[in-house]
């Protein structure tokens, strides 16, 4: 663990135990699942690029799936939810289909984004996913205008922003919070604090460890959560999203988390040397926020050891096969170099 | 119905005003909406009329600005961001060049970034090199991206509803220089942007003259003057800079064997540049009777004493000099 973390009102040592009580059992039976296919996605993916199947760049987000699965069962479909580079975990959580996922990443025809985006553009929005992008923070005012839409429609839907540490050092960032919080926009931003960007620690880029004085600065009251235990990611998101729904204006999470992975593709310790530390990522795979998960609810009787290993095997099968079926679709037409571009070309 | 006199200022009000009246998806946002100030008489009182929630004068943020406009147009609604000095722009280039301009393409044609940037080149009147800049041509190398440079009044209104209408991001350039210009004006023509491009202003046969807003009323103007002396000039007024369709343009330089290109922007890639190579490599070269040429700015940044400023922006003058450059005797015709 990087020493010295000022974080204002938040402990890194969380109790290990989920409190599940107050939640639907199957609720919490189908996050536990979400959170599984959402890692072993990204395993696939990561031996993938290791083999060079993969051609593109992958950030991936094993270790990260609770602040996904969390906020997701906290929307509706009808809401719309922007994401960066690191946003496999985002639209797999809001229930987009595995295999579309795959042929994006591969640049298949049948990708997500119709094989134009990869890995790092995602799109679908039947399930409320409206764009990821690589520039850090890029989406970040454009959430901020869906919630424009629809508080200018009078429509009850909510926006998400999916944001970094370290996109909170860009300035639209704090444009952005501030033109939220003076037209009351109904938009709640998830800054996923996983310590680094790319691979500095933060804090080797920020004065603080936490994020949450940006929003208290634009007078929007942050919501400091453990990323890695998903009721809690749930809850908090919930009653954001219902404030924002009612009119009360954006809100804001912060979700400490980890990832295991280095910044992009499959190595662990890509980082490691740089300023993570060998102990440092096996630390936080003792805070495993599956496994954590799975344990509370073994504990509490609602599966078992069998249900769980059930659970994983069907995932597991359900994706070798979408993964198999991505490998053999075909690639988008020559034509579409140019087709998209305007959106009258697309005949 | 017959044409009456607008100002430039009063057909852009006037298609603001009908587009706010006729469809409930349009806003408008940015800097100084609220003021006259900034925006002239081109949107005065909007707000009243049509409530300070569709006419939202911001906070000092043109980055989250256009890239909040971004956002609204891909959930469905039509917004206008308005920048009252295009220099400003510069913070939203994210938004503009990074995002808008490839949503469509890079999510395979799924999102459309409907958003119009409604920019103004404020120059002039000792305001220097940050409140002087023309940077259309910037805009017309993004691909995505439709620029679009009205100069006539009717062109005003007509290309700025058809660039609100039209479901990609369009960059819609406006010059203050033309506000006070008032001309007969046809009633409104419903245009699709798509279809829309250069325009013959003036038929002539022995050179052409290119030219996008301001600057085509300075070579109409030199065109005049020119015919004083025999000269017979063709003017094509730009319009719609990105895409550019450059047939009417390569047509009338087969015709004329001469062009020159004038531009209110800066020389090194500039749009004179893009015009006159993609007129040239459509031509050959035994068939032209002078090397096309242009007149812009000079590569430097805008001088703020006025002395200064009247040597560095095109004149009539200069286009005429450089005009008659290709007819090195009178005898030539």
């Amino acid at each position: 663990m990087n020493n010295n973390l000022k974080l204002s009102n938040y402990s890194l040592d969380q109790p290990d135990q989920i409190d599940v009580g107050a939640f639907d059992p199957q609720m919490l039976v189908k996050a536990l699942s979400s959170m599984i296919r959402i890692r072993s996605v990204e395993r696939i993916l990561a031996s993938a690029r290791q083999e060079g199947i993969v051609n593109g760049p992958v950030h991936l987000a094993v270790g990260q799936e609770a602040v996904a699965t969390g906020v997701s069962a906290a929307l509706r479909y009808t809401d719309q939810v922007f994401g960066a580079h690191r946003s496999h975990a985002h639209i797999l959580g809001l229930g987009t289909d595995p295999r579309r996922l795959f042929a994006e990443v591969l640049g298949k025809k049948t990708g997500l984004s119709n094989g134009m985006g990869g890995s790092m553009h995602l799109w679908d929005a039947s399930v409320g996913f409206c764009g990821s992008v690589p520039i850090v923070a890029g989406t970040v005012p454009i959430a901020v205008g869906a919630a424009m839409a629809n508080r200018l429609q009078g429509s009850d839907g909510v926006s998400v922003s999916y944001l970094g540490d370290g996109a909170c050092e860009e300035g639209v960032v704090h444009e952005s919070l501030n033109l939220a919080s003076i037209n009351k926009e109904p938009v709640i931003f998830i800054v996923e604090n996983n310590f680094y960007a790319s691979h500095m620690h933060i804090s080797q880029r920020q004065p603080l460890s936490s994020t949450a004085r940006f929003a208290s600065a634009n007078s929007i009251t942050p919501h400091i959560v453990d990323g890695n235990n998903f009721a809690a990611v749930y809850s908090a998101t919930s009653k954001l999203v219902h404030a924002a729904r009612e009119g009360d204006g954006p809100g804001f999470i912060e979700a400490f988390t980890y990832r295991w992975y280095g910044h992009v593709d499959w190595r662990e310790d890509i980082d490691v040397g740089i300023s993570r530390s060998k102990s440092e990522v096996e630390l936080w795979r003792t805070r495993d926020p599956i496994r954590r998960l799975k344990d509370s609810l073994i504990l509490v009787g609602v599966i078992t050891d069998a249900d769980y290993d059930q659970m994983c095997k069907s995932v597991q099968n359900q994706l070798d096969f979408a993964w198999k079926t991505a490998l053999s679709d075909p690639y988008p037409d020559s034509d579409a170099l140019t087709r998209y571009v305007y959106s009258t070309n697309q005949l | 119905m017959s044409p009456v006199l607008h100002t430039y200022s009063q057909a852009l009000y006037s298609a603001f005003d009908y587009l706010l009246d006729k469809y409930p998806d349009v806003f408008i946002i940015g800097q100084g909406l609220w003021s006259p100030w900034y925006v002239g008489n081109t949107m005065k009182d909007l707000d009243k009329k049509y409530g300070s929630q569709r006419v939202i004068d911001t906070p000092v943020a043109e980055a989250a600005c256009t890239g909040a406009a971004l956002g609204a147009s891909i959930s469905g609604m039509r917004p206008i961001v308005v920048h009252p000095r295009m220099d400003f722009m510069m913070y939203a280039s994210d938004a503009l060049v990074n995002q808008a301009a490839k949503w469509s393409h890079m999510f395979g044609g799924q999102a459309q970034a409907k958003l119009t940037i409604r920019a103004i080149i404020n120059r002039g009147g000792e305001q220097g090199a940050q409140h002087s800049q023309a940077l259309h041509a910037w805009y017309a190398h993004v691909p995505g991206l439709r620029v679009v440079m009205p100069t006539t009044p009717a062109d005003a209104r007509d290309l700025l509803i058809a660039s609100v209408m039209c479901n990609d991001p369009v960059v819609f350039i406006d010059d203050r220089w033309l506000y006070d210009i008032q001309e007969k004006v046809t009633p409104m023509r419903f245009l699709s942007l798509e279809n829309e491009g250069p325009q013959v202003k003036i038929s002539g046969t022995d050179f052409t003259i290119v030219a996008s807003g301001y600057s085509t009323y300075l070579a109409q103007k030199a065109i005049e003057t020119l015919s004083f002396g025999g000269l017979s000039g063709e003017l094509i007024d730009t319009r719609v800079l990105a895409p550019l369709d450059p047939a009417l343009i390569i047509k009338s330089v087969l015709k004329t064997g001469r062009l020159l290109v004038v531009d209110g922007g800066t020389r090194t890639c500039g749009y004179a540049a893009e015009l006159i190579a993609s007129t040239v490599e459509s031509i050959d070269p035994r068939k032209l009777a002078a090397p096309p040429t242009r007149l812009t700015l000079p590569d430097a940044p805008a001088p703020t004493a006025s002395s200064l400023e009247r040597l560095y922006y095109p004149s009539s003058h200069a286009i005429v000099a450089k005009i008659r450059e290709m007819f090195p005797t009178r005898g030539q015709l």
